[in-house]
């Protein structure tokens, strides 16, 4: 855990002074080129922003309306029947929209019934093997102008629901 | 996304007229804008900071040797691409960033990959197979160590917050699986058309 801590602390100044030093080695005018990439990726980021906009008031609205916590309440009740704490299926759903919202939720989560406690580990797991869905696809598909998205949506659905089935198989085992 | 995103707003407009939650849609329509625009800011400083960094990886000839590792894999997934094009040097800097858990770094390299795949696109606006392959893949999911969960476990007092990575690592390895597989039968219908 300590390793894994002070590892994840020097990573960035490792990798920033290891790809500086490569620069200089080549013999690369690195300043200017790290204005060149730099102009590029603020032109990258205010093409994203307004699709981030357009999603963020989307999800504002679904979740202000409480229809987010109702349809993961619904689902919740259905799986606990099954033996998937009620907390679990808001927490995909939610994670599907927005990782710093399942971030909270998870914490609540922790505070409530422990970290190590079933619905907590579960959730862990869940948050460590998805991404979220609705964010990523609204972000790059607004840096490639893109509005048909063909097959991404039911692939990424499919992917994220197997990342969670699996997740909660495994957990359901070790706790 | 337009059918995606009006439906995000109508059920939220309807079913807040529903439950009487209209103060509360109001609330998030006048701040989530405003909040989009400072998230936008400070990944503008994150995604500039890093494509700078990654421009002198670029140049300096660091990103042509880490993809030429990456050359199988990428043969494998994106049959439609040439590996030596830079569409490819960016997914495959997207997917190792993801693998190692260096998110500020895979978004800047996701959003260069993204646009250069635009530009390989006869039509414009509609997702190309290379596009979806990668959008699915990366929504899969390929950090092998959750630093933050751990360090959220830990804070929460934890008796061995590490725990999640066993766990974490599989179902991360079953939800890549499943997206490879969904790509490469979508792969093969589109060339059958």
């Amino acid at each position: 855990m300590k390793i894994l801590s002070f590892l994840s602390d020097m990573i960035i100044p490792i990798f920033l002074f290891y790809i500086i030093g490569w620069g200089l080695l080549a013999r690369r005018d690195v300043y200017n080129d790290f204005l060149d990439g730099s102009k590029e990726g603020l032109k990258t980021a205010a093409g994203i922003c307004p699709a981030l906009i357009g999603l963020m008031t989307g999800v504002g609205i679904l979740r202000g309306s409480g229809f987010l916590n109702f349809a993961g309440e619904q689902l919740g009740k259905l799986t606990s029947g099954i033996g998937i704490p009620s907390e679990i299926l808001p927490l995909t759903v939610v994670r599907m929209f927005s990782s710093s919202a399942a971030t909270g939720l998870l914490l609540d989560i922790f505070k409530q019934y422990g970290t190590d406690s079933r619905a907590g580990f579960m959730g862990a797991v869940i948050l460590s093997s998805t991404e979220s869905l609705f964010y990523c696809m609204s972000v790059y598909f607004a840096a490639a102008k893109v509005e048909k998205t063909r097959y991404t949506l039911p692939g990424a659905l499919l992917a994220t629901l197997a990342g969670t089935i699996t997740a909660i198989l495994l957990t359901g085992i070790c706790i | 996304m337009t059918y995606l995103w009006s439906g995000m707003i109508m059920i939220g407009i309807i079913y807040g007229a529903l439950t009487g939650n209209f103060k509360a849609v109001t609330e998030a329509t006048v701040s989530s804008g405003k909040d989009a625009v400072t998230l936008c800011i400070s990944m503008a400083g994150i995604v500039a900071m890093w494509s700078g960094v990654m421009k002198i990886a670029e140049n300096a000839g660091m990103v042509e040797k880490l993809s030429g590792k990456m050359r199988p894999v990428m043969r494998y997934l994106f049959p439609d691409l040439d590996p030596e094009s830079k569409a490819c040097k960016y997914i495959s800097l997207n997917f190792l960033s993801n693998i190692l858990g260096l998110g500020w770094a895979a978004t800047p390299a996701g959003l260069k990959a993204m646009e250069s795949l635009a530009e390989l696109e006869h039509r414009p606006g509609t997702a190309s197979r290379a596009m979806c392959t990668f959008l699915i893949i990366n929504i899969s999911s390929l950090q092998l160590i959750p630093v933050n969960m751990i360090a959220y476990r830990a804070q929460y007092g934890s008796a061995d917050p590490a725990a999640v990575v066993g766990p974490g690592i599989v179902a991360t390895a079953v939800s890549t699986a499943v997206a490879v597989i969904f790509c490469r039968i979508m792969n093969r219908k589109g060339r059958a058309i």
